[in-house]
């Protein structure tokens, strides 16, 4: 039995509690990921796959239940004190940096991530050395543009970097969330092609939430499905490797059997 | 010439106090009114510790102390009682109006007599004015290498990122709450040195010096960035700067022109107005006089 990074046991969120418009979004959802696991998560619009990401980083608090992340119990720590353990990029590329700092400020300030923050020099050329080292591999030009400002970047580009940022200090998880559905289609698959590798040179143990269910099938050792809060299929390995996408809309309209709403909305 | 002169003594005692606006309103991000109350507050600490006999230089670092205090129960507002940015100044500057009367007793505090920062200077015999710019080239100097020095720490970089991405800096582990409170610290003492500073300068402090300085402020910061378009830090500093002597320049002008210094408040009033608008008007216009250069250190 591989060790657990990630416990989530019986989490349960409901946005607006106690108003006619309560929202229960995770509903008695337990997850283990095993060190190392490569989930894709696919799930209908709504069905919680952001909220179960928000709620592992720590900018949602969950209702009830655990989480811990590597024994450690995080459920009540606050989302900048769990910044150390967790990697994330979001979907929109402006997201995940800071559009008036430089490129080599802003990976100054990830490669500190979770670090307390004093009156040390915020970076320094050894750094900017590494960091160009780093960005070179990418084949974006990027490398001879550390003083560039993020913002003149293009939304590839600042991704990728998002991306080097998430994981430039080993995260113990990396959290992914349609971090491609913004890009180009060539683009995406180029930023998706730096996941991989990324991830598999640190072994990352990783969570995806992707709309292409192509992507879901080819990436990742294990595949998980959600609806209405809760996870309703769980395929790994060998299994999971055998599925083809009509493989993938038969097994959603089994579990969600009688759902039409959510079968509209994942085949939207 | 002596127009010159006067605008520059001016412009740099008001451009330390435009960096300070500079901090809240493009490095945080957050329009900060606490100024108009921590201005004062400086003016009238120093103003009556100097009265009581401590040293003018003492008296002034006291007042950078002062509204730190001030700007951190701005800080505290916004950051642990969720009040709204703008909401949170107006409170802190409404309750300062009080304190600083009890500060200075009265609406009007005069130095006159009192040793003064400009002193040091005397036996330069130089003519009138420049001892308070040789002062304010000083002070603004320091307070611009400190800056400069301050925003290249990690600390530094983590006030930054929180304005420019909150939720980038929070997803990096930066505790936000604590770098915005800090960031208003450090803007609000500025801001009440700068205060202290004018006060010496004008000979008293007055209750209501505080009016009008946020627009003050930002109109140095806007001058300086229309004029001289997008920089590095250290020169977007020193723009500041540059923004508060043109600003000064345009208001004697005015003056000059013989237009009733009652209505100084309305002028300067526009003329922020129009810089504000002044990217809208070019979008409008089709003008792209200053396009984005890239950044170079
Ligand atoms: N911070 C929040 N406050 C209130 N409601 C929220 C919040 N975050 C999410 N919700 C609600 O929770 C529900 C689930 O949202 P969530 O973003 O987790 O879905 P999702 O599976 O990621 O959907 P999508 O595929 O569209 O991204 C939605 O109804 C949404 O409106
Ligand atoms: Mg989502």
């Amino acid at each position: 039995m591989a060790v657990s990074v990630l416990s989530l046991q019986r989490i349960s969120k409901t946005f607006q509690r106690g108003t006619a418009n309560e929202n229960p979004v995770l509903r008695d959802l337990s997850l283990e990921v095993n060190n190392g696991d490569f989930i894709t998560i696919i799930g209908g619009n709504g069905s919680g796959k952001s909220t179960l990401l928000n709620s592992i980083a720590g900018n949602v608090l969950v209702d009830s239940g655990r989480i811990k992340i590597n024994e450690d119990d995080v459920t009540k720590i606050k989302e900048e004190r769990r910044a150390g353990r967790v990697g994330r990029v979001f979907q929109d590329p402006l997201m995940g940096t800071a559009p008036r700092m430089t490129v080599g400020e802003n990976l100054a300030i990830a490669l500190r991530r979770g670090q307390k923050r004093t009156f040390k020099l915020g970076t320094n050329t050894k750094e900017q050395a590494h960091f160009k080292s780093l960005l070179e591999p990418l084949n974006l030009g990027l490398e001879n543009r550390l003083n560039t400002e993020m913002g003149l970047l293009s939304g590839g580009q600042r991704q990728s970097i998002t991306l080097l940022m998430a994981t430039m200090k080993r995260p113990e998880l990396l959290l992914l969330d349609e971090h491609t559905a913004a890009l180009d289609p060539k683009t995406a698959e180029t930023v998706l092609r730096l996941t991989q590798q990324l991830v598999e040179k640190d072994h990352l143990s990783t969570l995806m939430i992707t709309h292409n269910m192509q992507d879901a099938l080819t990436y990742g050792n294990r595949m998980i499905m959600m609806n209405r809060g809760k996870i309703v299929v769980d395929v790994s390995g060998e299994e999971k490797s055998r599925l083809t996408v009509p493989d993938v809309m038969s097994l959603f309209q089994k579990a969600t059997a009688g759902d039409q709403l959510s079968n509209e909305m994942l085949f939207s | 010439m002596d127009l010159i002169v006067t605008a520059t003594s001016q412009g740099l005692l008001w451009g330390t106090m435009a960096l300070g606006i500079f901090i809240t309103y493009r490095i945080l991000n957050l329009p900060d009114m606490t100024a108009e109350g921590s201005f004062p507050l400086g003016a009238a600490v120093t103003t009556q510790l100097i009265i009581n006999g401590m040293d003018p230089f003492l008296a002034t670092a006291v007042s950078f102390v002062s509204g730190m205090l001030a700007g951190a129960i701005t800080g505290i507002l916004i950051t642990k009682g969720k009040v709204p940015g703008l909401l949170a100044g107006i409170l802190t500057m409404t309750g300062l109006y009080s304190i600083n009367l009890r500060i200075m007793n009265r609406a009007n505090l005069s130095l006159l007599g009192e040793s003064r920062v400009t002193d040091i200077f005397r036996s330069f015999e130089l003519p009138s004015q420049f001892d308070s710019i040789f002062l304010g080239l000083i002070i603004v100097t320091v307070v611009i290498l400190l800056l400069a020095l301050f925003f290249k720490t990690e600390l530094g970089q983590a006030v930054i990122a929180t304005g420019d991405n909150e939720k980038m800096a929070r997803a990096m582990g930066i505790t936000t709450n604590r770098t915005k409170i800090l960031g208003l610290m450090l803007s609000n003492g500025i801001i009440a040195m700068s205060g202290g500073l004018v006060a010496q300068d004008n000979g008293y402090a007055d209750i209501s010096m505080g009016i009008g300085v946020i627009v003050i402020g930002l109109a140095a910061v806007i001058i300086g960035e229309v004029v001289f378009g997008n920089l590095s830090f250290v020169n977007r500093l020193i723009c500041v700067i540059l923004g508060a002597i043109i600003y000064r320049l345009i208001i004697l002008l005015v003056i000059l022109l013989g237009l009733n210094p009652n209505d100084l408040k309305l002028i300067s009033a526009i003329l922020l107005a129009i810089c504000l608008a002044l990217p809208s008007l070019r979008n409008a216009l089709q003008l792209n006089f200053f396009t984005r250069k890239e950044r170079m250190d």
